[in-house]
């Protein structure tokens, strides 16, 4: 398991607090800078800052976009404009033969597998006779200048028998297939307790999620490099470099070991970062050609190729007693896939398990689709499936309240889950579940001023500054969200991951293939190693795929797997080297303890420093860290699925003119199951980030298409959240209840905000304007209330 | 690239090379050139024409320069001048955006979304166009901008002259959120006491800004020019339908069936947009009128 021999036996609830001095179970805001501000800060539970912060504060530091190389040549990929057609021909003569051009590749030129995909292999490295999306790339060139690759690129002649794009993922069913394994690339029925069960009440609703996309702030980019020995190296933001890698080589056709994977700095990840298959592409340019090839994708290449958070379609049907107690919950649950499986399969998963959300619910009846249609393609962003029936199934707990005449909080107080419980797949909840403390924590806590009391504050009306906003016209709402997701790799996923902790002098080196994408893996992995050896100067080596897997960095995974492997390491490195002295004075190494590079024992009689007890030695060990193995859901959707949950409340304030439409998000705040702060001031950056993300997909995050074409790929046609749009996020409480499973019992903290806060906003909006909201991104036609009810109150 | 003094010495570099591209703020331009959609033989940088970054005043009018930047005009020795225009200019976009664009650019990308055209049409501005040798000739902006007339070979937009008025005026956008964004619709309304006029514009529903004259009569005649201006919330919500249902009317009964709709009416987003011109055109002619 995970090696936490220490903390095994600790028991689930408080437990001791760590070197944070953080008391257990309760941290507020105001608790988050370290406590001991004199100390230097290091070790688990204090705000170390990333060793990279100021470098990317100043825009010094280098991204794939960034790099060159002698004899460098640009690529271009010609990219499909049609959602759906048939490739007659592809004439490259003209692009070739243009001064400048090195190489122009298309499907012919790829030497093994023509296709590649997470999970299914069923997306082409080129298109050769069927275009499926909107942006496939069908051809790419390597030429001298950019400029000369972008002409050569527009200058391949394809001809096309434009046919009739399906985007309607209801009308995927029944359509002729779109790819050799047909539209449904999953289907899970999932049957759990009474069918014929009813409640005293129902209530039904039909949601509709949008698409969000990830909106990395770098765009994609790549530069590849070919080897003396017949192999390339690439280097990309990878965030699952061995697996791109292998990969990439399938499609090279080479043996892994000769491609290598260097991961550079990672401009931004909320899901899969790279498109794979222009890293291909680049790849067999540099093959062919002999030169090193880079290219960096403008913005709206990087819409068009990478994959967006699946559009949703929900329809439920909730039953309760005449106490609100949910009895059954019906649901049929629709994810657009787009043209290819990806991570939709996984994605279905999280959606069909966690489809009634973190309450008891005795009897449910699930029916999840992943369909194949011709929009753009769909896969791993932050918390995919479990956000968009979070949004569906609050949106029904708020119905519910409503036929009722309950306060939506009560209604859910009296259905949430705790340890023990049971999901609608049978698995046992056997990790902290502690949401009504968090529902409380976010209940309780005091609502922010309205501006009438407070007429010193300038009232930032919707709209924003110097807008159009009228006062008379503003109505406040409130609205509550509860989240779940689940952690690592679901489904009988191996989840592993391999680290190497070296120390030399007084100087400790950790290389482990985590990659860190803004997580925090690599802050973490130093105060690890700080933590254990006492070493304050601890470096974490650059990520390529000549170190062992490390898996991707998905479901905060490195956090529990790889920050676990590193554990180990550390840990047997401190072993090696307190063996001699404990051996020496007839002591177990138990009785030594290291700081600040001194290694004392308990009773003060040794003491000696790490510098002479390595005596010019180098202390190297590795150690892996796999949590327990999970299952997949079987043909009625049961089965322990899931390595661990994380939780999380939030409730939205909103302000809504309510003639326009418009809506801000005056404050959110929200109470969050962690487990353990490792980083108090990560811990806060990324649930900041998360309500963000989350509130960008509630309001205005959309990648429109029509018939299947992408409108606007641009960010002025897809409107990120500014820092006025960003709320004011208050964490009220962060529930310290450590996963005993999990090393250090911390929990993933980045994805369940992005999931919980959309439901919440929503279910704001509903309390303002008194409109039903059942479509995300919410519409300003939505947010508007009947104009002449207002016109009569003005 | 060259970078002109004065007026004139651009006019005749871009008389020189007629491929070359004359830039200002350059936040839409360069913004193309940097993305590689555009690759322009060569430029012009209009930033060091002083002539050409303030404004002067000119027989009851004011005669602003079309380098004059969108930070400059928001600030409140413009807005006493021309209130509206420098609330277009303050919502114009992020400060980098407002720093750097243009007046004269923002006429002369002649987007829709553009939030000083709406103003400048309600304001019935005129453009003082520079011509090679010397020459000037006048046109009124919605010339221009309804495409009726177009800039020549080798010109460029050195002046806008505007009136004074002397009166309040109003600008008013909606977005989709609350950051700086493009406009969804926009409003602007000034007030001409000396000619008893309200004049309105509505911005970023259509090509160009669109003047509702009938409305704008109607109002005018109602308001009381020589008292208390105000008017009743049932006169300004009618004055918000009129304008809102000229600029966006209803589909002739014959059309055939839009996206499922019933014939003869509009689609909800559609009827949301005029909701919303209504909302801005009543709280515009309001706000001018208290």
């Amino acid at each position: 398991m995970t090696g936490m021999g220490g903390m095994a036996g600790m028991g689930g609830l408080g437990g001791t607090t760590g070197a944070g001095d953080i008391p257990a179970s309760v941290t507020t805001a105001s608790l988050v800078p370290p406590a001991v501000p004199e100390a230097p800060p290091h070790g688990i539970g204090v705000s170390l800052p990333a060793a990279d912060a100021v470098a990317k504060a100043q825009g010094t530091f280098p991204y794939a976009a960034d790099l060159w190389a002698e004899g460098l040549l640009w690529a271009a990929v010609l990219r499909s404009p049609h959602p759906r057609a048939r490739i007659v021909s592809i004439d490259t003569s003209t692009a070739a033969t243009m001064p400048g051009v090195r190489a122009v590749v298309t499907h012919a030129d790829v030497p093994g597998d023509a296709a590649h995909g997470r999970g299914v292999a069923d997306r082409p490295v080129f298109a050769s006779d069927q275009i499926r999306h909107h942006g496939e790339p069908i051809a790419a060139v390597a030429a001298d200048h950019p400029d000369t690759a972008r002409l050569a690129a527009a200058a391949i002649a394809v001809e096309y028998e434009v046919m009739e794009p399906v985007t309607d993922p209801e009308a995927a069913f029944a359509a002729e297939p779109l790819h050799p394994d047909g539209n449904l690339i999953r289907h899970i029925p999932l049957r759990f307790g009474d069918p014929d069960a009813v409640g005293e009440v129902v209530v039904e609703g039909l949601y509709r999620i949008g698409r969000q996309d990830p909106a990395p702030i770098g765009a994609e980019a790549g530069l590849a490099v070919p080897r003396p020995d017949g192999g390339v190296e690439l280097y990309t933001a990878s965030t699952d470099p061995h697996h791109d890698r292998d990969l990439a080589a399938a499609c090279f056709a080479l043996e892994p070991e000769r491609v290598k994977l260097v991961v550079t700095g990672v401009p931004g990840a909320m899901g899969d970062r790279e498109d794979v298959g222009t890293q291909i592409a680049l790849g067999l340019l540099a093959l062919r050609t002999g030169h090193p090839v880079k290219l960096a994708a403008t913005r709206e290449e990087s819409f068009l190729s990478h994959v967006h958070r699946h559009p949703t379609l929900l329809r439920y049907r909730h039953h309760a007693d005449a106490d609100g107690k949910l009895v059954k919950v019906e649901a049929q649950i629709l994810l657009d896939a787009g043209a290819y499986a990806d991570s939709s399969s996984e994605a279905l998963a999280a959606a069909v398990a966690f489809a009634c959300g973190p309450y008891v619910v005795p009897h449910a009846f699930v029916e999840g689709w992943a369909v194949r249609t011709n929009n753009p393609p769909s896969g791993h962003v932050r918390g995919e499936g479990a956000m968009q029936v979070c949004a569906a199934y609050e949106g029904q707990m708020d119905k519910l309240a409503a036929k009722l005449g309950l306060d939506p909080a009560e209604l859910r107080m009296r259905n949430v889950m705790a340890t023990g419980d049971l999901l609608p797949t049978g698995q046992t909840v056997t990790c902290p579940a502690p949401v009504a403390e968090l529902l409380r924590a976010v209940r309780d806590y005091p609502l922010p001023a309205l501006p009438k009391d407070d007429p010193e504050d300038d009232w930032l009306l919707p709209g924003g500054p110097d807008g159009a906003g009228e006062p008379g016209s503003v109505r406040r709402g409130v609205g509550y969200g509860l989240g779940m997701v689940h952690m690592l790799g679901a489904e009988g996923t191996d989840e592993v991951s391999t680290a190497t902790v070296k120390v030399s002098g007084s100087v400790a080196t950790v290389i482990c293939a985590a990659v860190e994408t803004g997580q925090g893996f690599t802050t973490l992995a130093r105060q690890i190693v700080q933590e254990i050896l006492g070493i304050e100067e601890v470096h974490v080596a650059p990520v390529d795929t000549d170190q062992p897997p490390s898996g991707p960095a998905a479901h905060g995974r490195h956090t529990w797997v790889s920050g676990g492997a590193v554990e180990r390491a550390a840990r047997m490195v401190r072993t090696q080297l307190l063996q001699p002295l404990a051996h020496q004075f007839g002591m177990s190494t138990e009785l030594l303890t290291i700081a600040d590079g001194k290694i004392t024992s308990y009773d003060g009689v040794l003491s000696t420093t790490v510098d002479e007890a390595l005596d010019g030695k180098e202390l190297w060990a590795t150690a892996q860290c796999r949590p327990h193995p999970t299952e997949p859901l079987d043909d009625t959707g049961q089965g322990d699925a899931f390595v661990g949950m994380a939780f999380c409340a939030v409730r939205a304030v909103v302000d809504v003119d309510v003639e326009l439409g418009s809506v801000r998000v005056v404050e959110m705040a929200v109470a969050q199951d962690v487990g353990r702060v490792l980083n108090p001031a990560q811990a806060r950056t990324r649930i900041e980030a998360g309500i963000t993300q989350g509130v960008g997909a509630a309001l205005t995050e959309n990648l429109r298409t029509s018939g299947g074409h992408v409108r606007r790929p641009d960010l002025t046609g897809y409107a990120l959240p500014t820092a006025l749009d960003a709320p004011e996020v208050h964490i009220v409480k962060l529930v310290e209840e450590r996963d005993v499973v999990a090393p250090f019992g911390a929990k993933a903290i980045s994805a369940v905000p992005v999931v919980t806060s959309p439901a919440a906003v929503a279910g704001a909006v509903r309390a303002a304007t008194g409109r039903p909201v059942n479509r995300l991104p919410i519409r300003p036609q939505t947010a508007a209330a009947a104009v002449t009810a207002v016109t009569q109150e003005v | 690239m060259t970078l002109p003094g004065s007026l004139d010495e651009a006019v005749a570099a871009l008389a020189a090379m007629p491929t070359a591209v004359p830039v200002a703020g350059g936040t839409d331009l360069m913004a193309a050139v940097n993305s590689g959609l555009l690759r322009p033989a060569a430029l012009v940088g209009l930033g060091r024409i002083n002539e050409i970054r303030g404004w002067q005043y000119q027989d009851g009018a004011a005669l602003l320069g079309a380098g004059l930047t969108h930070a400059r005009m928001g600030r409140p020795d413009f807005a006493a001048l021309i209130p509206a225009l420098a609330a277009a200019a303050r919502s114009a976009g992020p400060p980098q955006i407002r720093n750097a664009g243009t007046l004269g650019g923002n006429i002369a990308s002649a987007a829709p979304t553009n939030d000083a055209l709406p103003v400048l049409a309600a304001l019935e501005a005129s453009l003082v166009i520079a011509g090679p040798g010397g020459e000037r000739r006048e046109m009124p902006i919605g010339r221009l901008l309804a495409g009726l007339d177009m800039l020549r070979p080798g010109e460029l937009i050195g002046y806008v002259r505007v009136p004074l008025l002397h009166a309040p005026q109003t600008f008013l956008k909606a977005t989709g959120r609350t950051g700086p964004s493009r406009a969804i619709a926009s409003v602007a309304v000034v007030l001409d006491p000396a000619r008893r006029s309200v004049r309105c514009a509505v911005g970023a529903v259509a090509p160009m800004p669109l003047r509702p004259f009938d409305a704008e009569r109607w109002v005018s005649s109602i308001v009381d020019w020589d008292g208390e201006r105000a008017l009743a919330p049932d006169v300004l919500a009618a004055f918000g339908d009129y304008v809102a249902t000229a600029c966006i009317p209803d589909p002739p009964p014959a059309q055939p069936v839009l996206d499922g709709t019933e014939p003869g009416t509009l689609p909800p987003a559609v009827l949301h947009l005029r909701r919303t011109v209504s909302t801005l055109a009543r709280r515009a002619l309001g706000r001018a009128l208290a």
